[in-house]
């Protein structure tokens, strides 16, 4: 994977340096918060509810057993002992205080971390596949061009004062597990010809304007890159409006000036920028895809894997749902859920984070990675070891066979934590996966991806969620809106409005309806919640969630 | 005649720790809502928060948030004020530790 260089290193700490002589100005009272604030997000810093919240970069999601254990020193010395792993393959602490914000930051340079641009209007964390490098389906490892990516926005002088936030997303396969179509950039690796090259996608994003990107070219050569998404923030820095921040996405300035007008621009700014970037963007590329090559796969037997799944029905269960096909013979990738069942999706123990990095250790080449669903991937295990792997997560209570199914929820901090937020989300999340786990239907229910943010943000992904729900506040009251039909694959779909929303004490039952109806209303076991809703269309599903009064009463 | 005020108290982020504080009539800040200054008059109200937001070295974000009187003091109207006194609900952290 990729270390820091000289070059990031002394920038890291230079910015650490300068954060902590900013903390101690704003303790002794010589910054007030209005100047202080764009300091601290800019390094990651925000204010909630309870307390402060430092959200720390997971570039691309991947992480080596050092860097996950000292997330978890983190965690024990200036934390509550957990960590949360949010949607953008970041990690936030919920509770630290000011005065040892510096000395976190230190604690994250010390293994190749930061908190930068993790806020603020800058081009954000670049997040990619959470497979990438490991899946049986990808063209390439799209992680050394989000590292390029990386290296080209950190503190790029053009771009630290955008008309707002700018989130890029790369994918090596057509099977889209990123969600690029929700992102302002969404990037494919491609081989076209046996040339190498990506399909670029412009205007994504949720918020309360939730739109799918679309398609600016579809095979960009490998060299133009830089200069192209520097070209699109470029004209976007321009033609974006800084008057709104409702209006002020990219997606907007896409859908106001039309994407013909928005590729004409970019194509002619890249035409005057394309001559000033030299082969050397090249060269380092080289470099990367150096530090990115494949750990040394062992050719080993299976069997004991075979006999194992027959032999344990609950390992057996396991590798059904948490595995998922890899590019290398005898080997498997491992999601490993951090939703048990009741417990806050994405939280993860100090101690869970010492086993995850013991075990990407000793049987994972190294390698961990966030997802953007909230889970923590070990990429590379061979499936010898599964049995091993099993056993240790299942001590460690992160052995749920639930990936993909309706437990597999993700939920933003909601109103628990976020000071944005109009409703919470987690205790709902809990609430859905508590129940079904009682009702012991899911693995009967199928693929199913529920998502609930707790307000219009959609930090979430309800809009891209099979059902997607959405906390809001209705005079004084939380609320909940549900959606249906939404899709965050490479068939991305907004999901449509069911119709008036319920209360926190009715949208448990209401989520049961509907899955439950689910169940009627498929053809067989092998249609899935999403395929039923996109045969069949709202109607019938919203029949099951508003059955006529006297029906509810007599259930 | 003009729209009753609703009654608010001063409330803020304390600057090192970053939980909710309140402002109470003698110019401590509070951790306990309880105790916290009941504002029933509009200007007054609005002097008292340009006071707090002027002690920057020691909170962030002052604002006035809506609150009703109880017999144990001030109390919250709305739950996100509400949950603010007491802390997440998916752990047992925060202010309903020691409650
Ligand atoms: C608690 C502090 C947070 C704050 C203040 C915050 C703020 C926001 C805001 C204001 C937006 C809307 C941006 C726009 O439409 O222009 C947004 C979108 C988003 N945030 Fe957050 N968020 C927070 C936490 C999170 C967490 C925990 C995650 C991951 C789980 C996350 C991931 C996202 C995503 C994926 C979007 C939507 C995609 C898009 O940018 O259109 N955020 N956030
Ligand atoms: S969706 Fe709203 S409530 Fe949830 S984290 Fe984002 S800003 Fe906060």
């Amino acid at each position: 994977m990729y270390h820091y260089n000289d070059f990031d290193e002394a920038f890291v700490r230079t910015r650490v340096a300068q954060f902590r002589s900013q903390v101690g100005r704003r303790i002794d009272g010589s910054l007030t918060e209005d100047e202080f604030k764009p300091l601290r997000l800019m390094n990651g810093l925000y204010l909630q509810l309870h307390a402060y919240m430092l959200r720390v970069a997971v570039p691309y999601g991947t992480l080596n057993s050092k860097q996950m254990r000292q997330l978890a020193m983190i965690a024990d010395r200036w934390d509550k002992g957990y960590g949360h792993f949010t949607t953008r393959q970041n990690i936030q602490y919920n509770w630290p205080e000011l005065r040892d914000v510096p000395d976190m930051l230190d604690a994250l340079a010390d293994v190749g971390m930061h908190a930068i641009q993790t806020s603020g209007n800058t081009i954000r964390n670049v997040t990619a596949d959470h497979f990438a490098g490991a899946a049986a389906d990808e063209v390439e490892d799209p992680r050394p061009y989000a590292e390029l990516l990386r290296q080209w926005s950190t503190d790029h002088p053009e771009f630290q004062f955008l008309p707002r936030k700018f989130k890029i997303a790369v994918t090596g396969a057509e099977a889209d597990r990123a969600v690029i179509r929700a992102h302002d950039i969404g990037l494919q690796v491609r081989r076209v010809d046996g040339k190498i090259g990506f399909r670029v996608l412009v205007g994504g994003g949720l918020g309360r304007t939730p739109m799918i990107g679309k398609v600016l070219t579809d095979f960009l050569p490998v060299e133009d890159l830089l200069p192209y998404c520097e070209a699109i923030v470029s004209v976007y820095n321009v033609l974006g409006r800084r008057d709104n921040k409702y209006k002020a996405r990219i997606k907007i300035t896409v859908h106001e000036t039309g994407l013909d007008e928005i590729r004409a621009r970019v194509e002619e700014r890249f035409a005057a920028i394309r001559p000033a970037f030299d082969e050397a963007a090249m060269e380092i590329l080289d470099d990367i895809k150096a530090q990115f090559a494949l750990p040394a796969f062992r050719n080993a037997e299976t069997d004991g894997f075979e006999a194992a799944r027959l032999a344990n029905p609950a390992f057996r269960a396991w590798t059904d749902t948490n595995l998922t096909p890899h590019r290398a013979e005898g080997y498997a990738i491992v999601s490993v859920s951090i939703k048990k069942h009741g417990a806050t999706p994405g939280d993860a123990s100090s101690d869970q984070m010492r086993v995850l990095a013991d075990l990407a250790q000793t049987y994972g080449h190294d390698e961990l990675r966030i997802s953007h669903e909230q889970n923590v991937i070990l990429p590379h295990v061979h499936k010898s070891d599964l049995p091993a792997v099993y056993a240790a997560l299942r001590d460690a209570d992160l052995a749920t066979a639930n990936i993909g199914l309706v437990s597999d929820i993700i939920a933003c901090p909601g109103m628990d934590y976020c000071a944005l937020a109009t409703a919470r989300s987690i205790p709902i999340a809990q609430q859905i996966a508590t129940r079904f786990e009682e009702l012991k239907l899911e693995h009967e229910v199928g693929p199913l991806k529920i998502k609930i943010s707790g307000c219009i943000n959609a930090c979430g992904h309800h809009h891209v969620g099979h059902i997607g729900i959405l906390g809001l506040d209705r005079a004084g009251v939380e609320n909940y809106q549900i959606t249906l039909g939404g899709d965050g694959t490479e068939d991305a779909t907004i999901g449509t409005r069911t119709g008036p929303g319920f209360s926190a004490d009715d949208i448990l039952p209401a989520i049961e309806r509907l899955v439950l109806g689910y169940l009627d209303l498929r053809e067989d076991a092998s249609e899935t919640f999403l395929q039923a809703y996109r045969r069949l269309g709202m109607e019938p599903f919203k029949a099951k969630l508003y059955p006529p009064k006297e029906e509810q009463d007599a259930a | 005649m003009p729209k009753a005020f609703t009654p608010k108290v001063v409330t803020a982020n304390a600057l090192l720790e970053g939980d909710a504080v309140w402002l109470t009539e003698d110019d401590r800040w509070t951790r306990d809502m309880a105790e916290a200054e009941l504002l029933t008059d509009e200007a007054h109200a609005e002097l008292r928060l340009l006071e707090a937001s002027a002690r920057a070295s020691e909170i962030a974000g002052a604002y006035l948030a809506d609150a009703q009187a109880t017999d144990d003091g001030p109390a919250p109207t709305h739950f996100r004020e509400a949950f603010r006194t007491r802390g997440p609900s998916n752990y047992p952290h925060g202010k309903q530790v020691d409650l």
